[in-house]
């Protein structure tokens, strides 16, 4: 270990993030590995090894002869602290060698808010944090991720982004990388390779083209680059790598248990869910494959915890057949299945019964918005009447502690709509009185409400976000509704939302917004410990830009997006006629009911989408 | 009860004792071998650790109890746990045994002292040491007490390793009441700055009875 690393691990919190040596941490023998890549999470340990993305890409790539991935996180701010005073490189865990001495860093870029630490972890990386001041090959600096489906925030830091899913686009990235450092090619020329490989998106190839009121008038491609950039998809995921010999950290993270995978995508198509549109089309594994696997990722591992994971779990066809085989395999190991994120509307309570047979602790439904009119609006196709059915089933059942998710700032939403929160807790308020079988116990409802934050490719992509001071008039609004003891309201903090919300769909100016907020000492924003409302509104206000701009602004039907350049599948025609579906108030039917032809069969060459 | 001594070096060493306790947990279960729950609500695998080792700590002489369900095998637990074991965790020997853990009273352990300035004190460390009484602050989660840590040390060696490098060699109470590496170190920062170490590397090597015989 190096000696000042050894200095600095007593001094700091929790140092066994700072180590790596866990269980199934790939070694490599240097002298048979001609490609280095650091897989580059920019946020702590603990919410980077929660990552299943991270543990995919991991163990695709070190399955490739030749190649070695180790993985680098965001420090805390004490041992960052510790490793500029000691003028410690950040390293990878694996060798502990600094990233310079990579060939490649892949950022995995899942939410906005983790930008300014991009920045961050290479600057403490002796590394600069544009793409024009790196003039050698390598290290390469790229990114995938969802954020990445409208690079142009960080266009200006990234050599080359790859778009939608990563286990064969990051080993073909990965394998022209080899081939220009064989050949001795430069930094350009690669660059021009990399961009015809499909799913990859060069920014430098690319000149945005502003019109005198800031919007997009064009953007330039350079000779050789597409026009647009198609997202990458596995078409059979059975085929693709699955991660049964998962690295089991040392130390507790967020998740620390097996992550069952069980599809891609998802068929509901709430208008405004991001994940629901980029990631389709929806392509599942089959039951048999998923028994399989979970098996061997719980024997491996020796967690005594699985979950199973998805948008929409409670839509994976063959629900029943695979909670019946995991349960009968884990109940006499006394492992726990846990299924996260059900529907209000086919919650099974039987299911439930027996996969949560000790802990009765907590329940969660998403409504969220109050009204039926506002759920149609947003197609989140839940009714009244089945959320209060599928609560008095967990009241009869013994839960007595609900939490019911909401967003305030909604397209269309009225003060009627959110009074219709209040309403709606009431009811299942009541529906606990009339079901509740062990009242003694009391019950505790507890309703929360963040900002809605519009975002790209999906159909409210031209919505402006409400105000921070018309949000919390709302929420005001709200609390004055609500009067019953045994509901608790909490509310998210707006100011993190409207930040999102002007870096989600900024353009490539905005990244001398979020390089001022790095260097007035900005990073792992996503934090309350660190972020600065007043940091990023000097920065946007130094750079000459309006937050407002990128966050409030309802955008022209016609208007160039800064994201279009990227096809995720689903078409911009298909999300306006969706807006102007959600300002009808008419909702949407599900894929398996009816195929609205969204567009993201297209990406599908051999089969159909949920086959 | 069947007991284990393992070693915890290397990467392992900033591994903390609740972590610890986990990663056993789950190398058990990965490596097959079923160990008894404790009964109760909310049943977890018994494990009981001899003297939690500080983190950062080294140590050759690590034990921890538990009691096999199925008693067969034994003499395979090292192998079959070390091959599913973390980087630096490393099982020695597997037994049986039913001496309590309270009869643990010494612990022999090193510390590497380094001084940038590359000072060479081991001398004056003995020295230090030999004094007749060494009253030092000893802070508790409720308060500050004064406390002679001399009848708690039965021998102390020092030696200059290197250039800057001293190695202190100890055998020091382990338990009821206790000294532990640090804060036999802590003496010479408390009582004479100018022996006080810029960075040190503690090893625990080996535990015995009030007998001063090993203890297992």
């Amino acid at each position: 270990m190096d000696a000042r690393l050894e200095r600095i691990l007593p001094q700091v919190q929790k140092p066994a993030r700072y180590t790596g040596g866990e269980y199934r941490e790939v070694i490599k023998d240097r002298a048979e590995v001609d490609i280095r890549m650091a897989f580059c999470f920019p946020d702590t340990y603990e919410i980077g090894m929660s990552n299943l993305g991270l543990q995919i890409l991991y163990g695709a790539i070190n399955a490739q002869e030749g190649m070695w991935c180790e993985r680098c996180f965001a420090p805390w701010g004490d041992m960052e602290e510790q490793m500029r005073r000691e003028k410690l490189p950040l390293y990878a865990l694996e060798s502990g060698d600094p990233l310079t001495e990579f060939d490649a860093l892949g950022f995995s870029l899942g939410y906005e808010m983790a930008y300014t630490s991009v920045l961050n972890m290479l600057d403490l990386a002796g590394i600069p944090v544009r793409s024009a001041d790196r003039r050698s090959l390598t290290p390469l600096v790229f990114a995938g991720g969802t954020s990445c489906i409208n690079p142009e925030p960080m266009a200006d830091f990234l050599d080359l982004c790859a778009i939608g899913e990563g286990e064969e686009l990051d080993v073909e990235i990965l394998k022209l990388l080899r081939r220009a450092k064989k050949e001795g090619w430069d930094k350009p020329r690669f660059l021009q390779n990399a961009a015809k490989i499909p799913g990859v998106y060069v920014p430098s190839l690319y000149t945005p083209v502003y019109n005198g009121d800031g919007t997009l008038a064009r953007v330039d491609a350079a000779q050789g680059a597409p026009e647009k950039v198609t997202k990458r998809i596995i078409e059979d995921l059975d085929r693709a790598f699955y991660p049964t010999h998962a690295i089991v950290p040392s130390t507790e993270i967020v998740h620390d248990r097996v992550v069952l995978e069980l599809f891609r995508g998802c068929v509901r198509g709430c208008r405004f869910c991001q994940a629901g549109f980029a990631y389709r089309p929806v392509r599942r594994h089959s039951t048999q494959f998923l028994l399989e696997k979970a098996r061997a990722a719980l024997e491996d591992s020796g967690y005594e915890e699985i979950t199973l994971s998805s948008l929409s779990t409670s839509d994976f066809k063959g629900l029943p057949e695979l909670a019946d085989g995991l349960l009968e395999w884990c109940e006499p190991r006394k492992i726990s299945l846990s299924l996260p994120s059900l529907r209000a509307d086919n919650f099974s309570m039987g299911l439930m019964e027996r996969v949560q047979k000790v802990r009765k602790s907590g329940l969660t439904f998403a409504p969220e918005a109050g009204s039926q009119r506002l759920r149609d609006v947003i197609n989140k196709n839940v009714t009244e009447e089945a959320l209060l059915n599928s609560c008095r089933i967990a009241f009869e059942g013994g839960w007595n502690n609900l939490k019911l998710y909401f967003m305030l700032g909604l397209p269309t939403e009225t003060d009627e709509d959110v009074t219709a929160i209040a309403r709606l807790a009431e009811k299942v308020l009541h529906t606990w009185r009339e079901y509740a079988v062990n009242k003694a116990r009391g019950v505790r409802i507890t309703v929360s409400t963040s900002m809605f934050v519009p975002k790209p490719h999906t159909p409210f992509e031209w919505e402006a976000q409400v105000s921070i001071d018309e949000y919390l008039r709302r929420v005001k609004l709200l609390r004055e509704s609500i009067t019953s003891k045994s509901i608790t309201y909490n509310w998210h903090e707006p100011h993190v939302s409207l930040i999102e919300a002007a870096l989600s769909r900024g353009d490539r100016r905005v990244g001398a917004v979020i390089e001022r907020v790095w260097r007035s000492g900005g990073k792992l924003d996503s934090w309350t410990d660190y972020f600065s409302m007043e940091r990023w509104l000097e920065a946007f206000s130094a750079c000459g830009l309006d937050p407002g701009f990128y966050a409030l602004r309802t955008r022209g039907e016609d208007e160039l997006f800064p994201w279009d350049v990227i096809d995720v599948g689903v078409e911009k025609r298909y999300l306006a006629r969706e807006r102007g579906e959600a300002y009808a108030g008419r909702v949407t039917p599900d894929c398996r009911a009816r195929c609205m032809g969204c567009g993201a069969n297209r990406l599908l060459e051999r089969r159909g989408c949920d086959e | 009860m069947n007991r284990i001594l393992f070693a915890k070096e290397g990467r392992a060493v900033y591994i903390s004792h609740l972590d610890l306790m986990r990663t056993m947990q789950r190398a058990f279960i990965r490596a097959g071998v079923k160990i008894r729950h404790t009964e109760g609500f909310n049943p977890h695998p018994y494990m009981n650790f001899a003297l939690p080792l500080g983190l950062g700590m080294e140590s050759r002489c690590e034990l921890m109890e538990f009691s096999l369900i199925e008693p067969d095998g034994p003499e395979e637990l090292p192998a079959r746990l070390n091959a599913v074991l973390p980087e630096g965790i490393r099982v020695l020997r597997a037994y049986e045994s039913d001496l309590k853990f309270k009869y643990i009273k010494w612990l022999d352990m090193e510390a590497h002292l380094f001084y940038y300035n590359e000072a060479h004190p081991a001398a004056a460390i003995e020295t230090f040491f030999s004094a007749p009484a060494l009253v030092i602050e000893k802070k508790t989660k409720r308060q500050t007490a004064n406390v002679d840590i001399k009848p708690l040390i039965a021998s102390l060696k020092a030696a200059d390793a290197a250039k800057g490098e001293v190695l202190v060699s100890a055998r020091i109470a382990a338990q009821d009441p206790g000294l532990s590496p640090p804060q036999l170190i802590s003496a010479l920062e408390q009582l004479d700055s100018a022996l006080k170490p810029d960075f040190v590397r503690f090893k625990r090597l080996e535990v015995f009875d009030k007998d001063m015989a090993v203890f297992r």
